[in-house]
């Protein structure tokens, strides 16, 4: 379990992390979302000591990290996959490692066939892809056989047969009774792997729940219909006391009424539906919903008409142009 | 595989005694030291450019031995020991400091320190392990290197002058080339760790070590004399040199001593500063 009280961070003029509370709990994967520079990272670094807090506590199992006498046995961290001497063979990265806990040699070598790099272990990881990093950081978070782990973006730079098994991976250590806190800006492989979320933005807490009441909470429940006759309904629904918007292939998107009721309408005045549909918002829709105001990074909104590809000036108009090339070639 | 199942592959602790634990943080810096190519070349160097520079300039002297004025012969007649250790010297200083420096900065670069703070989060037994087996590899090294130096210099001079171990002082100044060596690699982690990047920290002692230190022999008066003596390359390098002026502030062990002053009292600084930066 990490329990998280008060936490703040300041660097400077700014608070990265914001008088920030939560707890995670064994047995399930916790996703911890939030928009860039939202203080995920600081928060993690702060949970296991490499920051030093400006106010709060983080304890892991009631205690501080920098207390834990064999920190990798209890608590497994992936901070910055790339934070890896370049020179060295990823066995002896791992290795140094297990030395300061007394772990064995022959954990090392599970740990290297566990993450797939065995062949490539006595290898420099400077020629490591961005995947293969992953992999050994992955590996070192999983040397001591921990029963928390703390995973910043873990799945960044896997391909999709290492995003699969890592999800599977980590359900399984969850199931087993650990705590897993992963960090992601992937909201769909969030959706797909975390039962619990801890939303964050701008260092503040903005929600803590599990995935599913988190999605069904924040985006707006809507039912697609189409009918032979639209306006007959659409009148039916806003009597009821719905909303209804056309859209272009004819559909009407109907909210604040649920399916079943608009079943009933149409049934009561013999309109033939062709299709009912309540649709379900995504974990993103949900996200960004929820995080609109909180985001710090944000590009411009993309309003209005297609941007069309600009269109070459005509012939004539570069004619001369090539003329006066050819002239200065002579 | 061991770690997807709900068996603990790994005990969450495990019962050593202080010592042992502190001997598994040496084991892993040696670990950490030996598995990087770049350490390996800068101590083979440290042996191969000292003993080959002693060789070449005590070979010069010795071929031109005829030819030098009587007043050069009588300096190198009072003194051969210090021209022998001397020739190499100045390699065996550069390697140590380069190489000290790098088992520290090298971590912050590449980003391994966090690893090792994950793995040691009270951080200042790294530090600690860092030094004493940094110190203790160099100070092999270092004697491997003085010893070998010293043995090739006295052969080459002994047509003209006969050089022994056994003679006053001159042990105690090839033992005294490891130690010195082995405390300056001690001060170079303390100078890796306060500044923390590579290129600065190198700069940074080379240019006290080599230049500045030497230049304070060029100031003036009493006060002069006495920040010369005290710097603490200057005084540490009392040990590791014979014929000492008679009136010579520091005798060398005090010397030495004055030196691990120094890097104690830097050392200290660095210790403190790792356990409060964030990393």
């Amino acid at each position: 379990m990490i329990e998280v009280r008060d936490l703040s961070k300041r660097y400077g003029d700014t608070l990265a992390v914001d008088h920030l509370s939560f707890t995670v709990y064994p047995g399930s994967v916790t996703g911890f979302l939030g928009p860039n520079g939202a203080g995920k990272s600081t928060t993690m670094r702060l949970i296991t000591g490499l920051d030093r807090a400006t106010t709060g506590t983080a304890t892991i199992n009631g205690v501080a990290y920098a207390d834990l006498p064999d920190p990798l046995r209890v608590v497994g961290a992936l901070l910055e996959a790339g934070a890896v001497h370049p020179g060295r063979s990823a066995f002896n990265h791992l290795l140094f490692l297990a030395r300061t806990q007394a772990i064995g040699r022959r954990r090392v070598e599970e740990m290297l066939e566990l993450v797939g790099l065995t062949e490539v272990g006595h290898e420099r990881v400077g020629g490591f892809s961005l995947g293969m990093r992953q992999r050994l950081g992955i590996a070192s978070a999983l040397l001591g056989d921990p029963e928390v782990l703390i995973l910043d973006e873990p799945v960044n730079g896997l391909d999709p047969d290492g995003i699969f098994w890592f999800r599977n991976l980590i359900r399984h250590l969850a199931a087993g009774g650990r705590t897993v806190l992963v960090s992601s800006h992937l909201m769909t492989e969030m959706a797909l792997t975390a039962e619990n979320l801890i939303v964050i933005g701008r260092g503040r807490l903005i929600a803590q729940s599990s995935t599913a009441e988190f999605i069904s909470a924040n985006s707006e429940h809507s039912v697609r219909v189409l009918t032979p006759d639209p306006d007959r309904l659409s009148q039916l629904i806003l009597t009821a006391g719905g909303t209804v918007t056309r859209s272009a292939d004819g559909a009407l998107t109907v909210a604040l009424i649920d399916a079943a009721r608009i079943g009933d309408l149409a049934a009561s005045a013999a309109v033939t539906l062709h299709e009912l549909s309540p649709q379900v918002a995504s974990l993103e829709e949900a996200f960004m919903e929820r995080t609109h105001e909180s985001r710090q990074y944000r590009g411009a909104d993309i309003v209005g008409e297609p941007l069309p590809v600009p269109v070459p000036a005509p012939a004539a108009a570069i004619a001369p142009a090539q003329g006066t090339l050819a002239g200065t070639s002579r | 595989m061991t770690a997807t199942t709900a068996q603990r592959a790994v005990p969450t602790s495990s019962d050593r005694s202080a010592i042992t634990r502190f001997g598994n943080l040496v084991g892993s810096e040696w670990t950490k030291l030996t598995s990087v190519r770049s350490t390996i070349w800068a101590l083979l160097l440290l042996v191969i450019l000292s003993v080959s520079f002693t060789g070449l300039l005590i070979g010069l002297i010795s071929g031109q031995w005829d030819t030098i004025t009587e007043q050069q012969r009588q300096v190198i007649r009072l003194d051969p020991v210090s021209q022998i250790l001397g020739a190499g010297f100045q390699f065996s200083q550069l390697a140590v400091c380069v190489l000290g420096v790098l088992v520290v900065t090298s971590e912050y670069t590449t980003g391994t320190i966090r690893a090792s703070m994950l793995a040691v989060p009270r951080r200042i037994p790294v530090l600690a392990a860092k030094v004493v087996l940094f110190a203790g590899v160099t100070f092999m090294v270092a004697e491997v290197a003085a010893f070998s130096s010293f043995f090739l210099g006295a052969a080459i001079l002994s047509p003209h002058i006969p050089v022994s171990l056994t003679a006053p002082g001159v042990l105690r100044a090839v033992i005294g080339a490891g130690l010195y060596i082995s405390m300056l690699g001690i001060f170079a982690i303390a100078v890796g760790t306060l500044i923390r990047h590579t290129a600065a920290a190198i700069t940074g002692i080379i240019g006290f070590v080599l230049v500045l230190a030497p230049l304070t022999l060029l100031l003036p008066g009493n006060l002069g004399k006495y920040v010369y003596a005290y710097l603490p390359t200057n005084a540490g390098q009392q040990l590791a040199t014979t014929g000492q002026a008679a009136d010579a502030l520091l005798s060398p062990w005090q010397g030495f001593g004055v030196f691990a002053l120094w890097t104690a009292a830097l050392l200290t600084l660095a210790a403190y500063l790792l356990q409060r930066r964030d990393v």
